[in-house]
């Protein structure tokens, strides 16, 4: 088996081992399962060098060709880069999460979705067929589900992750369709192929609805205005899960497809406005929104929000220096919002307070903490010498050499920028420094899992910042080549001279340093504008998902009324309907030969009494006298198998009209007796309708009998039922050899609709006994 | 359900002859009318009988297995036995035939469709128990 494959699954195997390893080993399940996507950074670190130059690796094992899918998964640069991000900052987390909540009893649950989920989110980045980048993309979505709302005895938990699902998931659908409309307009669903065929996929005619629909899944996973409003409610999640998800990876799902697609769909107009704008709203929104808050995790979301609306943005402007620096940027982005979001959980667990604002002083108590949060701080504000002041540099480098809107989106960075300075400030200084004043607990130091991913993190910011060239070449070149379809030159340093990027960046740092020192009047002020909120995206959600509630309530009142008479009217008069019209249709459908050929008296006889005891049955006036002329219909219709030679059928049914029998008597000995209840015409409209369905019933029995079916089958059948088949009863040998397959859907079904019966008994007992 | 004493020493005699009837039901099947449907009804019949003469609680303590077990065991068994095909390479479900010795019977061909017809059995003899024992003690208790 290609390693590959195996790296693919460990993951997986590990998330279905973490809960029984949990139980057996409560204090170090943690380290052990971090082996997991430890193994897996070291396999794909040791595919960098391959990677590099250009090359890439590839596997395929054929699953359903006649969907055209396959497990086809490739490993480029820009795969590479996201693989790395998602294996080694998963390991850290998951090394994090072990003493973040050690003692939670569901502990093992949460290992597992996590693994699940790094698994999903590997598959997502490395599939080649579009089909199967979809299925890990929802798995993402179910695994962020299980993830935001573990907490599930908490309603806000529930609802932030119903909200999470939905709307990712809506978007799920609508990409589902776009990459539907890409495989079958280009005929292949091969990723790989489809992004040489950039040319062909611009002048086709379905090109603007399949970039629609393709942007509306990579919109709502990345949370892209105007459907931000899920990542902010989704910091119900556990700290662990925030700092994967909604900062580092599930995320970052869109701005991968965008980038992956960008050599396919990128380089037309629609695809240049589309992102822009969408990128550009989002980075002033989500900045807006930071500047509002002080509780840690909210104001980390909201600038997560702000770094995927300047990737997105980059994405769109898709020139060299565009795409260099969104591959730079979000590197940058990673490592920083990863560790600011442990370090946010580290606060909350050593200190029991979320506010930034009610924090200060830890710096005594915790200096290793404090570093981190002081390196990764600068990273996100964007100062020297960070990797995220190289990232932001070339971000307002790309944007100031846009061909179109360069002043807006430089606009844009610049005051997402100073957001982001306001909320360094807010993390690092404010909680830091200063006097401490009373909180929940008193703080020490985390332990060493919880400090190592922060500090790993931040030093990585503050290496690549000094030493960009370690990243450029090997790991961001080659993934910005995959995005651009060609090879691009990435050099970085840390001093490019005095440019307008350089001048615009000091101009954010001032904004924001400003902004800190103003913090409280402009919160008071931007308060007053909160009543627009009424008007935005996730009220909007709100409306929609209560009004989809109301409708469901309304049309199960209207379809499940509870009366039984009506649900079985509402099947028969439905199937006399239908086959009954397409029936009509047909032509010359039974001859009358059939209706008037020869008979013989015995079976004359056998069909009068079939008719007469059905005919007992409905004017019967006891319960007990239906039920056996009920029976004799049933021994009639078995004594029609014996007489047309198909004796098991007949055993078969037999026994079962016995069994029915017994079982009608069981229920009905102590039922009273029948009563009158309806009047005289709705009697007549219900004989209609059931002579209706019995008249049906007899034009599709010699409908049946007419039609010939292909006589290959059955010779087949005949001849080979000894010689392959060992048996000379040939309906018992279909039954359990042929045709096993049939019979094996027909016992599932038998094996389910008998569980059924046995909750309904239940139901009904408890409720007797309270 | 009043007990009554012919009732009860008919079913004494009738259940065994019935479950052996069953049995060679299910194993004649392949050759002559039978099969594991008619055989697992055939022996339902048998412990409703006994269910009936006596009361549904003897009838499960005689069963000794919980109905649902057996439909679960049945349907187990019929979906293993379409896996020695695919070990051996060929499709699902595809039937694998030997020769097998039984002492004083002599050799008998067994093969995997033996198998699915006695996950067939057990799913249809569990079935029809779970329903009869349920409705027969709901019916008791009211």
């Amino acid at each position: 088996m290609n390693p590959m494959f195996l790296v693919i699954l460990t993951p997986f195997i590990a998330a279905a081992l973490a809960p029984w390893l949990q139980r057996r080993l409560p204090n170090r399940a943690g380290a052990c399962l971090t082996l997991a996507p430890l193994a897996m950074t070291a396999y794909f670190t040791a595919l960098i060098p391959a990677v590099a130059g250009g090359g890439d690796r590839r596997v395929a094992l054929p699953w359903v060709p006649a969907l055209n899918l396959e497990i086809a998964f490739r490993v480029d640069g820009l795969s590479l880069l996201f693989a790395l991000l998602i294996t080694a900052i998963g390991a850290l987390v998951v090394l994090y999460t072990g003493a973040y909540l050690a003692g939670h009893p569901r502990l093992g649950r949460f290992y597992a979705a996590l693994l699940l989920f790094m698994g999903a989110m590997t598959g997502t980045v490395l599939a080649d067929n579009i089909l199967l980048l979809f299925a890990f993309w929802e798995l993402t979505g179910v695994a962020s589900f299980l993830l935001i709302g573990f907490e599930s005895a908490r309603p806000k938990a529930r609802a932030a992750a119903l909200q999470a699902l939905l709307v990712t998931g809506a978007g799920g659908l609508a990409l589902l369709a776009g990459l539907l409309l890409v495989g079958e307009g280009l005929g292949t669903y091969r990723l790989s192929e489809i992004v040489l065929q950039g040319d062909a996929i611009r002048a086709s005619a379905w090109y603007t609805p399949a970039l629609l629909l393709l942007l509306a899944g990579a919109f709502t996973k990345s949370a892209q205005f105007p459907f931000q409003f899920w990542l902010p409610n989704a910091m119900e999640a556990p700290t662990p899960a925030s700092a994967y998800l909604h900062s580092s990876t599930m995320v970052k799902a869109g701005v991968y497809l965008l980038a992956r697609l960008s050599p396919a769909f990128g380089g037309s107009e629609a695809w240049y406005a589309a992102l822009t704008a969408a990128g550009a709203a989002t980075m002033l929104v989500s900045a807006y929104l930071a500047t509002r808050q002080s509780t840690l995790k909210p104001m980390l979301a909201y600038t997560t929000l702000a770094a995927l609306g300047a990737i997105t943005a980059a994405l769109g402007i898709g020139t060299e220096a565009a795409v260099k620096a969104a591959m730079v940027f979000l590197a940058a982005h990673a490592l920083y919002k990863a560790a600011l979001f442990l370090i946010a959980g580290v606060i909350d667990h050593e200190a029991g307070e979320k506010d930034a604002e009610r924090l200060g002083g830890l710096a005594r108590a915790m200096p290793i903490t404090a570093a981190a949060a002081a390196l990764a701080a600068l990273s996100l504000a964007g100062a020297a010498p960070l990797f995220g002041f190289i990232g932001k540099e070339v971000l307002l480098e790309a944007a100031l050499d846009a061909p179109r809107f360069a002043i807006p989106l430089a606009a844009a960075i610049v005051l997402s920028g100073a957001a982001n300075v306001l909320v360094a400030f807010l993390i690092a200084w404010r909680c830091f420094s200063g006097d401490r004043p009373a909180l929940p607990k008193t703080p020490r130091e985390a332990p060493i899992a919880m400090l190592a991913g922060p500090v790993f993190l931040a030093a990585l910011g503050l290496l690549f910042g000094l030493a960009p060239g370690l990243a450029a070449s090997s790991l961001l070149a080659p993934a910005a080549a995959s995005v651009a379809g060609e090879p691009v030159p990435v050099k970085l340093a840390l001093w490019h001279g005095v440019t307008p990027a350089l001048l615009l960046g000091a101009l954010a740092l001032a904004l924001g340093a400003l902004l800190y020192f103003f913090r409280k009047p402009w919160r008071t002020g931007a308060a007053r504008l909160a009543p627009l909120e009424a008007w935005g995206p996730e009220a909007a959600y709100h409306h929609v998902h209560a009004g989809l509630l109301a409708l469901a309530h309304w049309q199960t009142r209207v379809l499940q009324h509870g009366y039984l008479r009506y649900y079985v009217m509402a099947i028969v008069v439905f199937w006399i309907v239908v086959p009954g019209a397409a029936m009509l249709e047909v032509p010359g459908l039974f001859s009358s030969e059939k209706l008037l050929g020869e008979f013989r008296l015995h079976e004359t006889g056998l069909a009068v009494v079939i008719a007469l005891a059905a005919l007992y049955t409905m004017i019967a006036k006891r319960r007990l006298a239906a039920v056996a002329s009920l029976g004799v219909v049933g021994y009639g219709v078995a004594m029609i198998f014996v007489l047309y030679g198909a004796p098991d059928v007949a055993m078969t049914q037999f026994v079962v009209e016995t069994l029915t029998v017994l079982l009608f008597v069981l229920v009905f000995y102590r039922l009273p007796e029948f009563a009158q209840y309806t009047g005289r015409a709705t009697r007549l409209r219900d004989l209609a309708v059931a002579a209706c369905g019995g008249g049906l019933m007899m034009l599709l029995a010699l409908a049946a009998m007419d039609a010939a079916p292909d006589p290959a089958v059955a010779k087949f059948y005949a001849e080979n039922s000894v010689p392959l088949a060992h048996g000379r009863n040939l309906v018992n040998v279909i039954l359990v050899d042929y045709r096993a397959l049939d019979t094996l859907g027909e016992i599932t079904v038998l094996a389910v609709s008998a569980l059924g019966v046995y909750g309904l008994l239940r139901l009904r007992m408890e409720k007797r006994k309270s | 359900m009043t007990a009554s004493l012919i009732l009860q020493t008919a079913s004494r005699i009738v259940k065994p002859l019935m479950l052996l009837f069953s049995i060679f039901l299910l194993f004649s099947g392949h050759n002559a009318p039978g099969g594991g449907f008619t055989g697992g009804l055939v022996a339902a019949a048998a412990f409703c009988l006994n269910a009936q003469a006596f009361s549904p609680a003897e009838a499960r303590a005689t069963l000794r297995f919980n109905p649902r077990s057996i439909v679960g065991a049945g349907l187990l068994g019929a979906l293993a036995s379409g896996l020695p095909g695919l070990l051996l390479g060929q499709p699902y479900l595809a039937g694998q035939w030997a020769s097998v010795y039984i002492p004083l019977v002599g050799v008998v061909k067994a093969g995997t469709p033996l198998l699915f017809d006695l996950g067939v059995y057990f799913v249809v003899f569990g079935f029809a128990m779970m329903i009869f024992l349920g409705l027969m003690e709901e019916a008791h208790g009211a």
